[in-house]
């Protein structure tokens, strides 16, 4: 499956407030793209539009075009539901259902959109999801205690397992690793590696070892003053954005000089 | 204190008193003996002629008094004034038990001889007649008579008001909470819960009665059918809804937005992210509110009188003729005796009846803990 995203000048706005403006960029199959900037500069509010998810806060809306598999998901007549099923999404903090069970959370996808599963099918998907997550082993003989009474890392993967068990074509990674030890982190890092080989990932980071340690390509955003849209000031191969930037802010941004 | 002076301190045994970590302390049995001592001194007043209620006021501010004396002079000024504080504070709290335990001892003792009656939980009170009673307390003839009308009334007509105001105040908060941008329509909706928690119960009462009555005359029907237990039922409706909407409301409100967006970002629906993520999340503290609501309507009287009326026969059926609850059943013996003249049995069977509700209301409590208990999210799984 080859899946490649491609945002044609997108604005995001909150209301009045302009948060994002004119983002253009193309994402390619199987490949990590890395999104490095200051706070509040607009990185998880662009990377939330890919699956529609900025939607689920009142006011906001979005403008311009972003087309997966030649699609654009912001044509009328799209439903926004449709598109997350097709886009995952693993975000800041864990967030394991607490309701639920370990096994019950892998398959939460299928099972709060109501589709039976007949119970083999159902330990194939979790079994295939828990091993592309790298947390098959660690809770396989406890698949029906609560997923909230994993450590922190695991919860993550759980998540992510959560995400990839239904399938979708782009997976997007809203700082997965700022809540997590650096042993944790180093597993998702790995786990990224892995599921790159699949789906388009396209991750959130404030950490510049890390995007240059999991991207194939980072896009530099910033943001001119208080209350003003955040831009792409540089989109690249992540090794022309951390040894050679093209754009001044983007050199003093990834060599520590601010931000 | 210099540095000169404090170099000057050479001797171990004089230490310097701001740097001491361990100061003077009062022995544990003192309070306890100053209180026994107290108690004693408020039996001797009461046996020399005083009031007892002056004869413990007396007392406490003795035993104040001396026990904050105790503590300034030993342990000092801010010691002693926090022991002074402490004692008014267990003061306090014991006056405000005291009630409590007043009103559960009364109706223990005096209720345990009402539910003792032969058949107290297997019959009406057809066929009870003043002469009876007053056979009864001349004791040539057993206390007959029974709940079982009010019981059976005070559940069918609690089963149909939660029926009908779960759904309505679960809907309501599910809106508030889910579906509404915080514009003018919720915010009247939030307004008007907040009147509608203040209506007096006697107002919903009447409003269920009026309501229904004008039902009955605008089909051309007698107004007498008016009076049942659905009547009644919709007064207390009247009454839980707005308690139903709050804390489903609050119980909603704390479900982290962080699952929410879990699920959409699953492709899940709205209708069933509420449906399977929040409100399971929340379930516990809606239970245990629901029941909550239910213990507390399950008391009420007034609207009950005034909309199902008053009955002495069993009545299973809330859609026709008058039916009875437990506190109209209270009430009803105790202004309207059985036999006038000879009040005593049936005071005896309203205090069962009291015992019997607040040991219902007690159960649903219990229940309501062990709701919220049993669903909470589970916590750990290590």
């Amino acid at each position: 499956m080859s899946t490649r995203i491609d945002a044609r000048n997108v604005d995001v706005y909150y209301g009045d407030f302009h948060a994002v403006e004119g983002v253009s960029l193309v994402m390619e199959p199987r490949t990590v793209t890395a999104f490095i900037g200051p706070s509040g500069c607009g990185k998880t509010t662009f990377l939330r539009t890919i699956n529609r998810m900025h939607e689920v806060i009142p006011g906001a809306y979005a403008t311009g075009e972003i087309l997966i598999n030649d699609q654009n998901i912001y044509a009328t007549g799209v439903d926004p539901v449709d598109v997350r099923t097709m886009v995952g999404m693993v975000f800041q903090r864990p967030n394991p259902f607490p309701t639920m069970s370990i096994k019950d959370n892998v398959l939460a996808g299928y099972k709060l959109n109501g589709k039976k599963l007949s119970a083999s099918q159902a330990d194939d998907i979790v079994e295939k999801a828990l091993r592309g997550a790298n947390l098959w082993t660690e809770v396989k003989d406890r698949l029906g205690l609560p997923g909230s009474g994993l450590s922190g890392g695991q919860q993550q993967r759980l998540c992510i397992a959560r995400a990839i068990a239904v399938e979708p074509d782009v997976l997007l990674m809203d700082e997965p690793c700022s809540a997590l030890d650096p042993i944790s982190t180093l597993a998702i890092e790995d786990l990224i590696h892995e599921l790159k080989e699949t789906f388009t990932i396209v991750i959130v980071t404030h950490n510049m070892q890390q995007a240059t340690r999991v991207s194939d390509k980072t896009g530099f955003f910033n943001i001119q003053g208080v209350g003003l849209p955040g831009h792409l000031v540089e989109f690249d191969t992540t090794e022309k954005i951390f040894s050679n930037p093209r754009d001044e802010a983007t050199e003093r941004y990834v060599s520590g000089q601010f931000g | 204190m210099t540095q000169q002076q404090h170099l000057d301190q050479t001797l171990p045994e004089q230490p310097d008193p701001s740097r001491v970590l361990r100061t003077a302390s009062l022995p544990q049995w003192l309070v306890w003996a100053l209180a026994g001592a107290a108690l004693l001194l408020a039996l001797i007043l009461t046996l020399a002629g005083l009031h007892v209620a002056l004869a413990v006021v007396i007392s406490y501010l003795v035993f104040l008094a001396a026990w904050t004396a105790i503590s300034i002079t030993r342990l000092g000024r801010r010691k002693g004034i926090n022991n002074l504080w402490t004692a008014i504070v267990v003061g306090a709290f014991l006056l405000a038990l005291l009630p409590l335990i007043s009103v559960l001892f009364t109706v223990i003792t005096k209720g345990v001889q009402g539910i003792m009656i032969p058949g107290f939980f297997g019959s009406d009170m057809v066929g009870v007649t003043g002469l009876q009673d007053q056979a009864a307390a001349r004791g040539d003839a057993p206390i007959i008579g029974g709940i079982q009308h009010a019981l059976v009334g005070t559940l069918m007509i609690t089963l149909v008001a939660t029926i009908i105001s779960v759904p309505i105040g679960l809907l309501t908060s599910i809106y508030l909470v889910e579906y509404s941008s915080k514009g003018v329509f919720s915010r009247a909706i939030t307004f008007l819960v907040d009147v509608m928690t203040g209506i007096p119960s006697i107002v919903a009462g009447l409003f269920a009665a009026a309501m229904m009555m004008g039902f009955y005359q605008a089909t051309g029907q007698s107004i007498q059918k008016a009076t049942m237990g659905l009547t009644a039922a919709i007064a207390l409706s009247v009454l839980m809804i707005p308690v139903v909407v709050r804390t489903t409301e609050e119980m909603l409100r704390v479900v982290p937005n962080e699952l929410r967006e879990a699920s959409y970002a699953l492709g899940v629906r709205k209708w069933r992210t509420i449906m399977q993520v929040v409100i399971p999340t929340a379930i516990s503290g809606i239970a245990s509110g629901v029941t909550l609501a239910i213990a507390r309507v399950a008391g009420e009287t007034a609207p009950i009188l005034v909309t199902a009326g008053v009955a002495v026969q069993t009545n299973w059926n809330p859609f026709q003729n008058w039916m009875m609850t437990l506190p109209v059943f209270i009430y009803r013996q105790l202004t309207h005796p059985t036999a006038p003249s000879q009040p005593g049995p049936s005071e005896l069977r309203a205090w069962g009846a009291a015992l019997v509700l607040i040991l219902i209301v007690m159960a649903l409590n219990g229940i309501a803990r062990f709701i919220a208990w049993k669903f909470a999210p589970k916590k750990s799984g290590r």
